[in-house]
């Protein structure tokens, strides 16, 4: 932009109110920067825009347009309901769906500055985001989402209708309970290929009921057959197609849960697949929520710099920007963790300014990009092949850490104090750095769980293992209930055990038996 | 490419079917909760719904999680102030919060839920499994009253019910139809002759047109006296229909001693009962008129606010009331279309030798044309003690209890504190009081 155009145009709006007219106008101003500037490149978009009722519908659903009906969704709706109208906790100026096209909700009682921010942080910069991270390339498939979500819901209801609503409960309940235990993470997903494949289920389902006589319900029924050849040493096969160990509890008690019915099985696999579509937001929030946030300031100034926006709407969405990204201390009474907002934000400013206004230390740290100028590069690479623990290792920079003024505290069961392991200065940068990041990696968020051992030759108890880090319990009381629904899937006894990473020792044992 | 789209006018309720089984799950402790809520919270509440919070057990989502303590780990937190590399800092005393809301993530590890019950769903509990009794009168009255409503349009009526418009209208089509010949053509036929006729010499042009005219005068003539420009086939009536109505509608006195010796606790238990009342008649019916009619030593009819508020001196003569009741409720309120409901608060002073009036004007003019009659005599909380199941006491509450043994519809109870009416009001309104314990709905 030269300096000729700079503050010479007609502003986009005046005043508060949004038309439609003027969100046209004001998107394709928008996409003029986010594409021509920054080269973003995007899903096409969808801008809905809504009222404050059905954005808590939305939320409820786990931000799904639509979703099967459960209660827990309900739960949610009363909850979120309840903080909302109590004026606890605002709602969320926008939603968006990672699905092609883009859906962004945007509420309508947001001013006109703040749809302009909305669109520019929602339909370009988490658009962006999803497009082009390889995380949700590798893992989603955004062009039919919604499609199997619909699919999802009209499963669901039809088993309702058939085999009664609390049995569909039941097994929803079972697989909610260890949905997070429901994701490939060490290996590739047997690819959905989605409709192709759910239509060979329903067929081979449609198929198993038109051949059901009536006539063979009458014979005796011979689970011990089975059993007994699952006891046949020369058929090492059932073992072999275990595959165990299993990280994917979902996926296993779908395969070769005993006891499941073939729609239980459907269902159970809806659940896994809702998951694991999940999975990649849950390990990129830092960055997700950092590039939008990057986006949208970056277009928020270009468009005032332009003369584009008012200085009245400018001086809203900085109000707006600055609450999101804001970093309480930690002893400060608003401190809930750190702020994926704020720490992504500051992240990719701050590879704008090492680019730009490199330090020495910055040429030492990082020799690769320091320097060059080539912010938007370097930014777009690193949205497109980081998630937020990679991202964090590689980019966090000492002079945002003595920025944030970050520490380590170890905290030791045992002990009676915590130890301050590594501040913001030259010896900590390193391991302040190795913390932060490992505090994001999803294989240290979530537990650990796998099924290692199945008794195919006696009760059939199933065994998963805990591998615990560092001596790291579970919540117990919860421990406990899921196992019940553990049980519930599986049909016979399991074992949970808690097993120590480094040394292999045996910590905990928990049982659920037969009946 | 981009698409902007309303979604406003779509339809707001897509949780709602979530909610709902969300509060079927968690009945029990929402029942619990409600019930326990309702005893203590001022009653002029009970319509505006509220918060409520349930134990978790049963509407839980258990989930695999890391414990909050336990083991060795580190966390990073930012806004260092004087903190350096191998400090040690002494833990706050048994896992208390002593770093910021560091729990907050954690959830599940609640054990108690709050949410927000709307007004219909409070009211739905805490009116549950309760029901008016002797309904049976309400299920005859049914079908009791009649309304005329519009049913379209017939062809056979009475003269009154003719609709004109439709009439016409049916008249002009069937005129346009067979070709009756318009008033205006023949006026204007008829001035063309008179104006040919009144020439005094004609041409043979002008006499041959003279009598192409009058035979075309003559045959439109001839025409319009075979086609009417009303027949009766044209004739069009509204059409009514009686329809049965539900009587849907209820009064409801109030009646109350106000004389010195109720004090304010007295009334504000009084109210409290009438409060209630109030409300669980205005889920039965449509419409719920209210009359107040106080007492001393004469009775007259007030407003909410005097009836509650004022303080009036004298004697105490409750038949007097009762009069009051008999003549408003003769004047304005059938019995053919209102269902009539009284309740009575009073400290059961009356005057003596008054009983025998009360039984009298009770059992020949007021019972017989009540749905329902509640009287609650309101006790010091010592007296409570004494009284609670005594079967004697004031001279109005052993009268009372002489018309309550002869009518099944009259109830009667002593309450002392707040937290009692609602009991006593559960007990007035239970299905079936009296021997029939096995139908009571079981709760859920």
């Amino acid at each position: 932009m030269t300096d000729a155009t700079r503050r010479a145009a007609e502003p986009l709006f005046e005043g508060t109110e949004w038309t439609f007219d003027r969100l046209h106008r004001t998107y394709d101003a928008i996409e003029v920067v986010a594409r021509e500037d920054l080269g973003l490149d995007i899903y096409p978009n969808q801008l809905e825009v809504i009222a404050s009722e059905q954005m808590l519908d939305a939320y409820s659903s786990i931000g799904m347009p639509l979703m099967y009906p459960h209660w827990s969704f309900g739960k949610r709706f009363a909850h979120e309901e309840r903080m909302y109208r109590k004026g606890y906790a605002g709602l969320a100026y926008e939603i968006v769906i990672n699905s092609n096209p883009c859906i962004s909700y945007n509420m309508e009682e947001n001013t006109m500055a703040m749809q302009t921010l909305v669109m520019a942080h929602a339909a370009f910069g988490h658009n962006h985001f999803f497009k082009n991270n390889y995380l949700f390339r590798q893992w989603t498939n955004a062009e039919t989402i919604l499609e199997y979500l619909e699919f999802a819901k009209k499963y669901v209801a039809r088993c309702e209708e058939r085999y009664g609503e609390a049995a569909v409960e039941e097994i929803l309940d079972a697989a909610h309970a260890i949905m997070e235990h429901g994701v490939f993470r060490y290996r590739r997903p047997p690819r959905p290929n989605a409709s192709a494949r759910m239509e060979r289920r329903r067929e081979r389902d449609a198929f198993v009921e038109k051949s059901h006589r009536e006539i063979w319900r009458t014979l005796p029924k011979q689970p011990p057959a089975r059993l007994v050849e699952d006891e046949d040493p020369d058929e090492p096969v059932k073992r072999s197609e275990l595959k165990l160990p299993e990280e994917n509890l979902l996926y296993f008690f779908e395969k070769h849960s005993p006891s499941l019915r073939p729609w239980q099985r459907e269902i159970l696999r809806i659940v896994r697949n809702i998951a694991q579509y999940y999975y990649p937001q849950k390990q990129t929030k830092v960055m997700n929520e950092g590039c939008a946030t990057f986006v949208h300031h970056y277009i928020c100034n270009a468009l005032f710099d332009k003369g584009l926006l008012t200085e009245g709407a400018m001086l809203e969405i900085l109000h707006s920007h600055s609450n999101v990204i804001f970093q309480a201390d930690f002893d400060d009474k608003r401190y809930s963790g750190i702020n994926p907002y704020a720490l992504g934000f500051a992240m990719m400013a701050d590879i704008r300014r090492i680019c730009e206004h490199p330090t020495e230390e910055d040429r030492r740290w990082f020799p690769d990009f320091a320097g060059t100028g080539a912010w938007r590069e370097v930014l777009k690479d690193a949205w497109a092949n980081y998630r937020d623990e990679s991202f964090i290792r590689q980019f966090l920079s000492p002079h945002l850490i003595r920025r944030l003024r970050l520490f380590v505290l170890n905290d030791d069961a045992k002990l009676a104090h915590y130890l301050v392991s590594g501040i913001h200065d030259e010896q900590g940068y390193r391991r302040v750095r190795d913390a932060l990041a490992r505090s994001y990696d999803i294989g240290m968020i979530d537990p650990d769980i796998q099924v290692v051992e199945v008794n195919l030759k006696g009760d059939r108890r199933l065994k998963l293992q805990h591998t615990m880090q560092s001596g790291i319990p579970l919540v117990e009381d919860a421990r406990d209930e899921v196992l019940k629904h553990v049980h519930r899937l599986w049909g016979y006894g399991v074992t949970l055990v808690g097993v120590e990473r480094e040394s292999g020792e045996k910590r905990y044992e928990a049982s659920i038996n037969l009946n | 490419m981009t698409q902007f789209i309303d979604r406003r006018q779509n339809p707001k309720d897509k949780s709602l079917g979530n909610r709902q089984r969300f509060m079927r799950r968690a009945r029990a402790q929402i029942k619990e909760v409600v019930n326990r809520s309702i005893k203590e919270r001022n009653i002029t509440d009970v319509a505006s719904g509220e918060t409520i919070t349930i134990p978790t057990k049963g509407i839980g989502e258990p989930r695999l999680r890391h414990a909050q303590s336990g083991g060795v780990r580190e966390r990073v937190f930012s806004g260092n102030k004087q903190f350096s590399t191998g400090d040690k800092i002494d833990k706050p005393p048994s896992g208390g919060g002593g770093r910021g809301k560091e729990g907050a993530d954690s959830g599940d590890g609640e054990d108690s839920f709050e949410f927000a019950l709307t007004r219909e769903e409070f009211l739905d509990l805490f009116f549950e499994d309760l029901e008016l009794p002797d309904m049976i009168k309400r299920a005859l009255l049914e079908v009791k009253t009649w309304r005329r409503t519009r049913a379209g349009i017939t062809t056979v009526g009475s003269p009154t019910n003719l609709n004109i418009l439709r009439t016409m209208r049916q008249a002009h089509s069937r005129r346009i139809a067979l070709r009756r010949p318009r008033t205006v053509a023949v006026e204007t036929i008829e001035a063309e002759i008179a104006a040919l006729e009144a020439k005094a010499r004609r041409t043979t042009d002008e006499d041959k047109r003279l009598a192409t005219l009058q035979a075309e005068l003559e045959r439109m003539g001839r025409r319009r006296r075979a086609i009417p420009y009303i027949d009766p086939l044209d004739l069009r009536f509204n059409a009514y229909q009686a329809r049965p109505e539900p009587n849907a509608q209820a009064v409801m006195f109030c009646l109350m001693d106000v004389s010195g010796s109720m004090g304010e606790r007295e009334k504000d238990l009084a109210k409290r009962f009438f409060i209630l009342l109030h409300l669980f008649l205005r889920r039965r019916y449509d419409h719920v008129e209210v009359v107040f009619i106080r007492h001393t030593h004469e009775a007259q009819e007030v407003d909410e606010e005097t009836f509650f508020y004022s303080r009036e001196t004298g004697g105490t003569v409750v038949s007097t009331a009762l009069a009051e009741m008999a003549r408003i409720q003769k004047e304005r309120y059938p019995v053919a279309k209102w269902n009539i409901y009284a309740a009575q608060a009073s400290d059961g002073e009356n005057h003596s030798g008054d009983a025998d009036r009360c039984i009298a004007l009770l059992d020949e003019t007021l019972m017989p044309v009540c749905q329902y009659y509640a009287y609650v005599e309101i006790l010091d909380e010592r007296e409570i003690e004494i009284f609670r199941n005594a079967p004697d006491g004031t001279a109005l509450w052993r009268a009372y209890r002489r018309v309550a043994d002869s009518w099944g519809n009259f109830a009667m109870k002593r309450i002392a504190r707040p937290a009692d009416i609602y009991p006593v009001f559960r007990e007035l309104f239970a299905p079936r009081k009296a021997g029939q314990p096995a139908s009571r709905a079981p709760a859920p």
